[in-house]
């Protein structure tokens, strides 16, 4: 029926539409090109190499040290030009570096071995937190001081793979999570724990359990003391798995032009970490104009608690990955069952998944430099936090 | 008074209420909220979780981040927050009302394109938009045109343009189909084009079916934006300030509200620059049958 009007026309007019449709298809098409992984092999020529790195969550004291290296100039003393990509709610950086949208990522053990079972080609170069920053913290009249404490409780955790050293640790206390406590999900503030709706609350050691130090006590005006609550660190427990690492993308490593960059960009991040570690206000002054809407108090208690998840380091040098630590996380992800009955691992990562080479490079490179590596002497600093971190 | 004005004042009204509501709950509910059989039917109503709305108020005024060197207030921060999500819902609402007037035109055209393709536009609505938002940041971030290499606020933008597509695109198709088959029929009779029956009768036709589907789209724009915004982290939205300020809600719950409430009043401007377009097009509203 709509036919009818198209059919008086000459033939060459019919024919020549669709023909000026595809054609400008194809032009479109063609305007498109895809860009290969951020370094473009452009590293011979003149100019830094340039350089991504995708983090898990929005700019926080918890990136202090490749913020730091940045705003310091130590990648761009190595010939890096570094492109620093915040993290999103369902950014998931290890599949950023999979698929080749970075080049190299953050992210927790755990999380980016399960990816890597799942098919991402993934290797940990470097371990930049040695210890796990995760607490379960609750008030200190509620007496839960362990894990075994926790029976009969309502116990928050946030899921999504960042509950598993809260379940392990009660597992490794003889307790049945699913049926022994009452698993509440969690959100991303801790007012379930002020308010009493939960009695145990997960809480990162450099931000949530800052934010109850910031938040007042209805009862006193004041603001809450730790005093005021006790806290389970899984560090203690045997039961902590390693956190933030920096992931390289396992194929590329066959490339001696990516190998280099990985052992420079490894090299100038401790740099700045240890940066970090000595000029703790310095570095809270970059966090905090990198753009983090946290307040300033709040981002110096991160950067300090983050100092003491790297420092002091093993004494082969900070970023080192510790075989022991390795196993147990490991161990804990094949064992531990969360809520749904899962496991983080069905099976051992085989041995591609981490490898010391780089680290030990960039080791050497700032050992030559007299970059203090292992920061034996640390002592962290207090911080006094403002209400609402500011 | 016209019916304009009356709208204005229903609005604000109607906000007023709100506010009269908020502070009632908060004078009336116990702060704890009410439990029935440990199920929460009403919310908690403490200064922690629902906040005074002068205190809100007042958190506009008040520095971002206290003891930063910039400092710019909240409200500052939440306006240009607005505006930069505002943009990219508007930017997404053009994109997804052009594709999805284009799919109407061409599946009235072409009877077999709207059976194969309409359940697929309407399969498309039914992804969830979590799903889509890093899959969209995945393959823009690998495409350059013409030289521009992709930037984030562009992922965000097709995000809005994916929500917006979908309601013009049914209106826009129900509005060309609407006339009644004597008019087409005339029009037939009187050997026109299928371009002329198409400027002359279904355009003008479709306008009352267009305008509500394009209110529509703005919405879910908005909505597609700033969802796009929490799920990718693109800075500069006012996604971003929620998920920033709702982090740091323990210490400082008022600041919260302050990104919740520019994202309701970003809504309502963008309901009002759709209702403008409604004032354009008025000559046409009821025009045909």
């Amino acid at each position: 029926m709509h036919r009818r009007s198209a059919a008086g026309r000459p033939p060459s007019r019919r024919l020549l539409r669709p023909l000026a449709v595809a054609a400008a298809l194809v032009v479109s098409v063609a305007a498109c090109t895809t860009t290969g992984p951020g370094t473009d092999s452009s590293a011979s020529g003149d100019g830094p190499q340039r350089v991504t790195l995708q983090l898990q969550w929005s700019t926080q004291g918890q990136f202090a040290g490749y913020l730091a290296a940045v705003d310091q100039g130590f990648y761009a003393k190595r010939g890096l030009e570094v492109q620093i990509k915040e993290g999103g709610v369902d950014i998931v950086p290890q599949t950023v570096l999979a698929q080749g949208q970075a080049d190299y990522a953050i992210a927790w053990v755990p999380k980016a071995l399960a990816s890597r079972e799942q098919g991402a080609a993934i290797t940990d170069v470097a371990q930049i937190f040695q210890r796990s920053g995760t607490y379960q913290v609750a008030f200190a009249d509620k007496g839960i001081t362990s894990a075994a404490d926790l029976r009969g409780k309502r116990v928050g955790n946030w899921g999504f793979g960042n509950e598993f050293e809260l379940f392990a640790g009660m597992t490794a206390a003889g307790l049945t999570p699913a049926r022994d406590v009452t698993l509440v999900q969690q959100q991303f503030d801790m007012e379930a724990l002020l308010s009493g709706e939960i009695d145990a609350a997960q809480a990162m050691s450099y931000n949530e359990y800052a934010q109850v130090l910031e938040a007042r006590n209805p009862a006193t005006g004041q603001l809450y003391t730790p005093a005021d609550f006790s806290v389970i660190n899984w560090n203690d427990t045997g039961t902590a798995m390693l956190q933030d690492a920096i992931w390289a993308s396992t194929e590329r490593l066959s490339d001696p032009g990516y190998e280099d960059t990985t052992t420079r960009f490894i090299a100038a991040s401790i740099e700045g970490w240890a940066y970090c570690r000595d000029n703790v206000e310095s570095c809270r002054d970059i966090v905090v104009k990198a753009g983090s809407t946290l307040g300033a108090s709040h981002q110096l208690w991160q950067v300090n608690e983050v100092n003491k998840l790297i420092w002091p380091s093993p004494a082969a040098g900070a970023g080192t990955i510790v075989p022991a630590a390795w196993e147990q996380t490991v161990r804990v992800a094949r064992t531990a069952v969360n809520a749904d009955g899962q496991t983080v691992l069905t099976r051992d990562p085989d041995p591609e998944a981490f490898t010391n080479t780089y680290v030990e490079r960039a080791i050497g490179l700032l050992k030559a430099d007299g970059v203090d590596v292992v920061g034996a002497g640390y002592a962290p600093t207090t911080v006094t936090l403002n209400p609402g971190g500011s | 008074m016209g019916s304009r004005s009356r709208t204005v004042v229903t609005t604000v009204a109607a906000f007023v209420l709100l506010i009269v509501l908020w502070e009632l709950a908060k004078l009336v509910l116990p702060p704890g909220g009410v439990t029935v059989g440990g199920t929460r039917v009403l919310p908690r109503t403490d200064n922690a979780a629902m906040p005074h709305v002068w205190t809100v108020l007042g958190r506009l005024t008040e520095p971002e981040v206290a003891g930063a060197a910039t400092t710019r207030t909240v409200g500052a921060a939440v306006a240009s927050g607005a505006l930069f999500t505002l943009g990219l819902a508007m930017g997404g609402l053009l994109l997804g009302g052009v594709l999805g007037v284009l799919l109407a035109l061409v599946m009235q055209r072409f009877r077999l394109v709207e059976r194969a393709a309409l359940p697929y536009v309407v399969a498309s609505q039914t992804v969830p938009l979590i799903a889509i938002a890093p899959l969209v940041a995945g393959w823009g971030g690998n495409i350059a045109i013409l030289g521009w290499s992709w930037q984030p606020w562009a992922s965000v933008m097709v995000i809005a343009s994916y929500l917006a597509f979908f309601p013009i695109a049914v209106g826009m198709l129900r509005g060309l189909t609407s006339p009644v088959s004597a008019d087409v029929e005339l029009f037939r009779a009187m050997a026109s084009g299928w371009w002329t029956t198409l400027v002359r009768l279904r355009l003008p036709a479709s306008v009352p079916h267009v305008v509500p589907a394009v209110r529509l789209a703005a919405a879910a724009a908005v909505v597609g934006a700033i969802v796009a915004e929490i799920s990718t982290g693109t800075r500069g939205g006012i996604g971003r300030l929620i998920i920033e300020y709702a982090q740091s809600a323990t210490g400082d719950p008022s600041r919260m509200y302050t990104a919740i409430l520019g994202a309701a009043v970003l809504g309502l401007v963008a309901a009002g620059a759709v209702g403008l377009l409604d004032v354009g097009l008025r000559r046409y509203r009821g025009s045909v049958r």
